[in-house]
Order: C-alpha cells, then structure tokens, then sequence
C-alpha cells in the first residue's frame, strides 16, 4: 500500500510544496495577535520586580480610577473564586496570581484590563505594591541547605526546598559493573537553562458569550483538546461549553503547552467584564515567566575495560525545577523520559538518580524540543563517551562504533526498561563519518594542531525517544495520550482530515494530508486539513514530544486504511464481484489480472452517498476514524558530527561544518524533515555555544530580553549537511518514527565534544555551556565558569 | 507587545526648526533619528521622553564630504551609508570594518553616526572609531554651533556635552597621510554588543610612528579612549615588541566590568589581544601607502 514506485504525481510522500505557505509567504497567517473580537478588551499583567518578597498590600485604587479601565484583578480576588492557585502538571500548584509572596521575578501580581493595550500597560504603573524583600534561593546547590529560605510556605508543614527524589536502573548492578572496570571517568556538568523562545510569544482572548454560557477561548496551544479538559477540571467549567481555538501558531518548543495565569487571567477578565480579553505576553514576559528548559545539574561515572568496552554509566541529577514544580510530563515520570540516558550503547547496568529542587526562579521545565528532558540525557551520556574516549587516548568514533548497539540487538531493552523498537547504528555513524571524510579531517587536526590552530571534530549518536505514548504505561493528570483521527471523503471524492494536534509551523496542514493521499490515493492537494478547533476536531493530547507523526500520523493511516478497505467493499458491489477478486493500485481497486476493469477512490466515494446498493450491513458515505494508541514509543536516532575552529587569542567559536545523519524511518515530505532537522541544529549551535538565562545573587533574571537571551543568526550556522538512513519502526502502521526534536536533542552534544576536541592541547576536559568567547578562553586558563550564575 | 507611555510627537523641518523645538519643549523632549536605541527603550519604558522631535526630514545633514583637509560627516548619515561610503573608506578603512560588525542590517539602514553618538552606549563601536581617530563633533545650539574634541564628547555612560537645546549636526575627521586604520570586535553573536572592540589609527613617517590612535569600547576605557598606548607608541619602530607593550598598556588603562558577555579578566584579555591585532593591520595597512 506505501510502495512508492507506483504512486501518481502529486500523491502520498514527497517533497511537496507547504500547504500553508501560500498564506504566510504573503503575511495572510492568522495568529493570535491578528485576532480582533468586536467589543474586545485588552489585559496586562503587573509582574514582580523581586525574586523573593512578601507582599504586604496591594493598592488599586489609582488604577481604578483610570478613565480607561475596566477592572483590576488581584490574587484576592482571585482568592474569592477560589482561582487564585491552580494545579501544575506535576502534583503541584501555581499562583495565578501572587496572594502572600512573590517567588520568582516576573511573577504574576495584578491583572488590568482597559479599553486598549497602552491604557491597560499605563494602568500597571498605578498599581502600588508593598513588598516586604526577603531573601531568595538562587543557586540550586544550596537550595536544600539547612538555612535555606523556606520558598513554599504555602504548603503546609513545609520546611525546605525540596520536591523528589526519583531513580531509575539498577543501582547494585551498576555498582557491580563499576567495581570491576579497569577506568572509571566521573565529570560534573551542567545542562543551563534555556528558553523556547517562540517567535509568537503566548497569549489568549477569552469570550464569554453571557447567553449561551459558552466560553471561547482563542489561545497559542500546542495542545487545546488537553486545556479544554484542564479547564473543566479546574475551574469546574463544564466543559461542552468551552471551545480552544489554537490559530495559527508562531512556534512552540513546548513552551506553549502548559497553561499561563495569563490565559486563565484572560478568562477571568472576560467573565467578570461580560466581553472579550485579549492578553498577549510581551518578549520580556515571555523569556522570564514562562517555561523554561533544561537546568539539569548531572554528575556523571561512566566504567570500561582497558580498551574501550563501556560496562556501566550513572549519572545523578539535581533538577533545579523554579518556584512552583510545573513541569509537564507523563504523571509516573517526574524526570520525563531522562532515565533513557544510556543512549545508544550496549552497557551491562545504568543507574540514575534525579532530586528536584525550588528555586526562586520562574517555574516549568516543560520541553524546549526535549522529548520530555531526552535532550539531558543525550548530552550526560554523549559527553561521558567523549570524557572516556580522552582518558582511554581512544578515538571518539571508533570508541562509538565499538560500544553501539548492534542491529541484531532490536528490539533493545535498555538497562532501565525501554524497548527500543528498532535500529541499525553503525550503518548511520558510517555514513556521516564517510560525508564528512572524518579521517581527513583527524589529519588536517593534526597538522593545524603543530602550527597552533584550534580544530575540533565532536561527534555525537543520539537516540530519540518519541511518540508518547502507550496508555499501559503513560498519561498526563489521568488522561491516556492516545489520539483521535477522523477522514471523510466526500462525494466527489476529495476528502478531510480533521486532527487532535497542532502545528506550530511543522506543516501540519501538509504532511496529514500526504498521510491521507499515500493510503488512500487521494491526491495530497484534494485533502483538507483540519486541526487546533476543539468543536471541529477529535480528542487528543496535542503535539510535543515529537508525538504528532509517531501517534496522531498512525491514528491517521489507520483510518485511512479503514477508508481503503471499506472502498474495497463498496466496489466490489460496483463491479458485482467478490472483495478477495480485487487487488489495489494507488487509489483506485481493481479485479486482479484485469486492470481495465476497477473503480477509482472518487467513483466508490460518490458511489457510498449514491443509490447504489451498497453491501449487506454496510451503512453509506465513505468515513473512518481511529483513536490511537500506541504500542510502544518510537526511537528515531542519527549520528552528528561537528568541525569547529576555536580562535586561540580570543576563545571565538566558529562551527565550520555540521554533518547530521538522521534516521526518523520512511520520511513523508523530505523537505520537511529536513526544515525541522536544519532548525533543530541551529537550535543546537544556540544552547551550544550562547543561550542561557542565568541569576544574579539577587534574583534577577539575566536573560529577559533578546539582547541578553542570544538566539543563534544565519551567520553562526554552517551550510547544513545532511544525509538519511531509514529503518521503520516495526511497529508503527507506516513504520514512521517522528523528528521535529532529534536534532535538538543529538546537536548540542556534537557541537560541545567539538569545541573540547579543539581545546585538548590545553589540557581541558569540560567546559559548561553555553561556550562563550569568554568561557573557552577561562577553560583555556583552566578555569571555566558556573554559567548558571551571573558571571563575577 | 511591549507599548510606550504616552508622548507627543513632533517632526522638524529643518535644523533650525529641530532646534526651536527642542528649546521649546525643554529637557523632556528628545530627538530621534534612527530610532534603534530610543524606542526600544521607550517600549521597555527606560525613557520616557514627553516629546520626540523626530529629525528624518533634515536631510541637510546626510552628507559625508571630504575637503584637502578633513572628512566631514553629516549626523544624519546612517550607518549603512558610512558603510558604503567611498570617500570615507579611501581615507579610513576602518569605518567599514566597524560597520560590517555594528547590530545587523535593519539597524544600520536606519540607525545614524550622529544618534549613536549622542546614545553614548558605553559599547558604542562609532565612539571608539572616532576616538582613534581623534575626531571632532559640532554641536549646534541657539547661538551657532561649537566644536567639540571627541575626547571631550562623552561625560559617562549614556551621557554627552550635548545640551538640551542643542544638536550634534557635523563629526570632522582630520585627514592624514600614510595613514591605515583597522577595527577588532569580539562579539557573543552577530549583532550583539562587543565584549571588547579596539579600533586604531597608526600614521608612518621613516617607518616610525609619528601619530597613533587606539579607540576602545565596552571596557569602559576614558573618552573611548587608550591614550597611553597612544603615547608609548610615539616616535616609535612597530615592532612586534612596542605593539605588545602598547596592547599591554592599553589592557591596563581600562577598566572593564564583569557581565554576562565576561568577566574582567577576559575583558582585559580580549583588550591585549584585539589591540594588537589592530595595530598590526593598521600599520600594514600604512606601509601599504608608502611612507
């Protein structure tokens, strides 16, 4: 059915043109900003100046008196609808609004919404708040000293900062493989933390219609069947009369998942002034509120024998997790998906232990493109491999080669319980070393190196763990993460798609339908998608996690496939045959050895809503759908390989050539793919070498503009170079695995294993990220810095 | 989105109309021109001028002209047009070498050498420029104009001789001969401020140095300037040794702060650096003239 030799133009895979370009390549995008309601009132959030304070009273009345504003909310009155803390994703909870104290700089306070924006920002400034400073916890090392400031009062009997402790593998066999190792490396390292940094920022406008009870909310989601059902939960709104539109979105990176104050503000607003409220986050409020990522502290042990076998890796972590614990990840996984971190190899034993801390800084910790915190994982294993490959004076590829899992392996079930469902390693580190011409680049190294040049060559093998995820084993607050699809081809035989996810700009609109069109024969441009319209489509739990393809885009060719067979039926009755008589080409079924003789997907389409007689039972119209749940997750992987050239005098980091070789399985629209994977390495050259939001000692966020927050240009990246290999998962109906976070995950990695390949003359061994001009020239003193600390 | 507090705006017609407008709105008016610094901080609220007199029209004051003696640079002159200039780059190759590094093209197609002087961002790489090569401003107010060496422009951070009522209109650049000139900019990414940035000016006569200029910015250097690099090097042979001694002097007569672009020592290691690699060009780049 997916052969791809037989399939008209313009049908199934390939690189087909975005669908939605047409409109945003002329600035015809609807997103959320772009929105504008009749009556619609605008709202602004006050945010805290301080890390850590009381809050002693808050007076409003200037505010008020604003010609131009129509209320001012506080967390008492937020208090009063019993809305003022809502639950996090976590066992946790948040403040909407700031009733006792203030716990992170950018916290919510008050909410004023006015007639426009500019009178709605002018009123912030007539809002007088009286703080009362207190001492915050900045440094997630000392969050659980004894005399640590206590963050969570608010939570009874709460005595320190502490949220989990959590592991995963065997610890005693891991132990075990450690004692009898002839080399134990052991490295601290940090993952900092990042931003998603959506072009869009987030925001919402909630319309409560008065009459109808029903409750619009437009909102930049990621997941808006998954919000509707928070909603009702918990603000007891019933929930078939609330409506998530998620309109066109200008970028996610998980950052809009979660649910904002900012959202549930808006809906306030919009009750309590009976008309509709805009509220849309600025770029500031957006780097210093909302979710960040990574803020993993690691330390790592990696055991091998004398030449090069890795027995063991351990690594634990202290998860700084910000003021309120809001990640969002499967319920049973605190820590996501990180106890993947034995990656690619074939250990005997891996053990890893995560605590989690408060901290006075802004909550979260959802994504960033993380496939819930694969991303740490990836990182702590692919630099103990490197750390390893330098004590043992072993090359960091062919250490790689000798440790990978071997394609007879799969499927692989991993030391902490993961059933990697399949792979073929060798065949994808072979290749990107043969695009890079690897050993050349050892010999141009070596020679650079006698004159004094700084070259490094990192490499890294990744694999993803994406597609979450199978109800046996995961679901977010109770709801299992299975995905509703619905096709229906209409009469004429042009069809709909309608979808429980939703694109942020991944083509969407494009690739379900290639979906649709590869089974069914329907050409890609007469199928229809749609999504991010709770009324409009099936449930679902969004897209992240690099989930769409791997659950949404089965529950699509599955249905596609129940269209298929059903048209089997039908024109078995047109051609007054028997079903087992006809054999399918790509949209259109035919009797077997007669090709002359068949009816095409529109005839038995028109022929489903005709008089026909249709078969015994058999109910008109040419519809299926399919709620998917999947069997297992998928492991997309790929092998990175960086050159970089350091300046000796200066420490300036230029990434020469990135070679990416990624397998995902069968790719839908290659073009795509490759869109998402030269995205997700520029992505990787940021956190790599200049994105970090760090804290002084008093708090304050050093990463709250763009200015501060270095998001990488086109002059920091290399031509890409990119190449495939493709081994389908076995168990996926098209055998498709899922990219949009691979190349987040595996570059990062290859890039800092470049730069520390570079500096090994100098005798460096670590260095944290992001790799600064500044940081590589202190680790060329031997003295990198703490970048999570505002730089002394 | 972020929104500015209210102001009223006004649009000049002329320089004497900027200028009557500027006297008649007072201290809480403030001009704008390319507006890359200004409104930025007005939507983050950091200023918040009562009046922006906006001087786009003033179109007398976009011109870069060069006479036997000096190089004249209108203030309105944006900063892709100093980039692209030929007159100027003929005389000092260093203003596009600096340019090519300033923000990225959407500022500098706006952006104006007389408002990112009048800014006074302690990062401002057009003030180290100038301050290499020894430049004077013209500064027009009520009563004509005065000039004003660039060594006594700037009063701090953010903070020039400029008076309310007043308007930077000219920079005058001297010309010499057996001149070479060269930028070096360290940034974190394209676009960013310099962590460090040396611009130098090195003039030859019998292969000694008979004048010498070293601008720095963003390591809080006097007046952008390294004046006593400048003077070791006076009378000097360039050799490896004087230009590292002078690289020296000038990353001890700075004095850099520690932010999230380095810390001090970096900063003053980057000084060293740059500064050579700039006098090495610049006095390359002077024998290339023939002395």
């Amino acid at each position: 059915m997916t052969d791809l030799q037989t399939k008209p133009e313009g049908v199934g895979f390939g690189r087909v043109s975005r669908k939605e370009d047409a409109r945003f390549v002329r600035g015809k995008g609807n997103y959320l900003d772009d929105i504008a309601l009749p009556n619609m009132l605008y709202g602004a959030v006050l945010r805290s100046p301080y890390a850590h304070a009381r809050i002693k009273s808050i007076d409003t009345a200037a505010a008020q008196a604003h010609p131009k504003v129509k209320a001012v909310i506080t967390g008492q009155i937020l208090e009063s609808l019993n809305l003022a803390w809502i639950p996090s994703l976590s066992h946790d909870v948040i403040a909407v609004l700031a009733t006792d104290k203030v716990r992170y700089q950018g916290q919510e306070v008050a909410f004023v919404i006015a007639e426009d924006r500019y009178s709605a920002r002018d009123a912030l400034e007539l809002i007088d708040v009286d703080y009362e400073l207190l001492p915050p916890v900045v440094d997630a090392k000392r969050a659980l000293d004894p005399d640590a400031p206590v963050i969570r009062d608010d939570i009874e009997g709460k005595k320190d900062n502490y949220i989990f402790d959590w592991g995963s593998g065997n610890e005693e066999a891991t132990e075990a493989a450690f004692k009898k190792a002839d080399i134990v490396v052991e490295q601290e390292m940090l993952y900092p933390r990042v931003h998603p940094a959506p072009m869009e920022t987030c925001g919402a406008i909630a319309d409560m219609d008065p009459i109808s009870g029903k409750l619009t909310i437009y909102c930049t989601t990621q997941a808006p069947h998954a919000h509707r059902t928070l909603y009702a939960l918990v603000a007891g709104l019933p929930e078939h009369k609330l409506r998530v539109i998620s309109p066109d979105i200008g970028g996610g990176f998980g950052n809009k998942v979660g649910i904002y104050p900012g959202y549930v503000l808006a809906v306030v607003g919009s009750i309590v002034t009976k008309r509709p409220v805009k509220w849309m986050e600025d770029r500031s409020e957006n780097l210093m509120s909302t979710s960040f990522a990574r803020d993993y502290h690691m330390k790592g042990k990696i055991a091998a024998t004398k030449d090069g076998k890795i027995l063991g890796l351990r690594v634990d972590v202290l998860a700084d997790h910000g003021a309120f614990n809001n990640t969002a990840q499967p319920s049973k996984f605190p820590a996501g998906f990180f106890h993947v971190f034995s990656g690619s190899y074939d250990l005997e034993a891996a053990y890893c232990s995560v605590r989690g801390v408060y901290t006075n800084k802004a909550p979260g910790g959802v994504a960033y493109a993380c496939s819930f915190r694969v991303t740490e994982a990836v990182y702590a294993v692919e630099r103990m491999v490197d750390r390893l490959a330098l004590e043992l004076d072993i090359d960091p590829a062919e250490l790689r080669m000798k440790n990978l899992l071997k394609p007879e392996q799969f499927p692989y079930t991993s030391p902490t319980g993961w059933e990697y469902d399949s792979g073929e390693y060798p065949r994808a580190l072979e290749l990107a070393m043969k695009i890079s011409g690897y050993q050349e680049l050892r010999k141009e190294q070596a020679e650079k190196r006698r004159r004094g040049e700084l070259m490094g060559i990192g490499i890294s093998f990744f694999t993803e763990t994406v597609g979450a995820g199978p109800k046996k084993h995961m679901d977010i607050l109770g709801l299992g993460m299975a995905d509703g699809c619905e096709v229906r081809v209409h009469p004429t035989g042009k069809a709909v798609v309608r979808l429980s996810v939703q694109t942020q700009g991944q083509g969407h609109e494009t690739t379900f339908a290639q979906i649709v069109s590869e089974v069914t024969g329907i050409p890609v441009a007469d199928v229809e998608v749609v999504h991010g319209d709770t009324d409009n489509t099936p449930f679902g739990l969004g897209t992240y996690g690099s989930r769409s393809t791997p659950v949404s885009g089965a529950a699509a060719a599955v249905a596609s496939k129940r269209i298929v067979e059903k048209a089997k039926l039908i024109a078995a009755a047109m051609l007054e045959c028997s079903p087992d008589d006809l054999e399918w080409e790509s949209g259109r079924w035919h009797i077997k050895g007669d090709p002359t003789a068949g009816k095409t997907i529109s005839e038995i389409a028109f022929a489903a809503h005709s008089t026909q007689e249709l078969p015994q039972g058999m109910e008109g119209h040419l519809d299926a759908s399919c709620v998917y749940d999947p069997p297992n997750l998928t492991f997309p992987f790929g092998a990175y390989i960086c050159v970089v050239d350091v300046d000796p005098g200066t420490g300036k980091v230029t990434v020469r050539r990135f070679i990416a070789v990624d397998d995902c399985g069968p790719r839908i629209n290659p073009m795509i793919v490759e869109g998402q994977i030269h995205g997700g390495l520029a992505d990787g050259v940021g956190m790599a070498l200049m994105e970090q939001i760090a804290f002084d000692e008093d708090g304050n966020c050093l990463g709250g503009s763009l200015m501060d927050y270095l998001l990488p240009t086109a002059l920091e990246c290399p031509s890409w170079e990119t190449g495939e290999t493709v081994t389908p998962s076995p168990h996926h109906p098209l055998g498709l695995k899922g990219v949009g976070e691979s190349a987040t995950v595996g570059s990062p990695p290859a890039v800092v294993n470049a730069v520390l390949d570079a500096l090994k003359p100098f005798g460096v061994k670590h260095a944290d990220m992001p790799l600064t001009p500044a940081q590589v020239w202190r680790a060329m003193q031997g003295r990198p810095m703490r970048t999570d600390l505002a730089i002394q | 989105m972020q929104v500015p507090a209210p102001i009223a705006y006004e649009r000049a017609t002329s320089l004497s109309n900027a200028i009557e407008l500027l006297s008649r709105h007072g201290p809480e008016s403030r001009i704008i021109a390319g507006g890359h610094s200004l409104l930025p901080m007005m939507k983050l609220r950091l200023a918040r001028p009562e009046v922006v007199i906006d001087i786009n029209d003033l179109a007398e004051l976009d011109y870069i002209r060069a006479n036997s003696d000096h190089l004249q640079i209108g203030a309105m002159v944006r900063h892709a047009s100093l980039m692209n200039s030929d007159i100027a780059n003929r005389y000092f190759p260093i203003f596009r070498e600096a340019e090519t590094v300033i923000a990225d093209p959407i500022v500098r197609n706006r952006g104006t050498v007389g408002g990112s002087l009048c800014q006074a961002d302690p990062a401002e790489d057009l003030a180290a420029v100038f301050a290499a090569l020894k430049a004077s401003v013209v500064i027009t107010g009520n009563n004509g104009s005065r000039t004003v060496p660039i060594s006594s422009f700037h009063i701090g951070p953010y903070m020039t001789v400029v008076e309310p009522d007043e308007l930077l209109t000219e920079v005058i650049v001297p010309l010499r001969t057996h001149v070479g000139s060269a930028y070096e900019k360290v940034e974190r990414r394209a676009g960013d401020w310099g962590i460090a940035s040396v611009g130098a000016m090195i003039v030859l006569n019998s292969g000694q140095i008979s004048e010498a200029g070293i601008g720095l910015a963003a390591v809080r250097a006097d007046h952008f300037r390294a004046v006593e690099a400048e003077s070791f090097l006076l009378g000097k042979q360039p050799t490896a040794d004087v230009i590292a001694q002078a690289a020296l002097i000038a990353s001890e007569n700075c004095q850099p702060v520690a932010d999230q672009r380095g810390p001090e020592d970096y900063k003053r290691h980057l000084v060293k650096e740059l500064t050579t690699r700039a006098l090495n060009r610049a006095i390359d780049k002077a024998r290339e003239e023939g002395t």
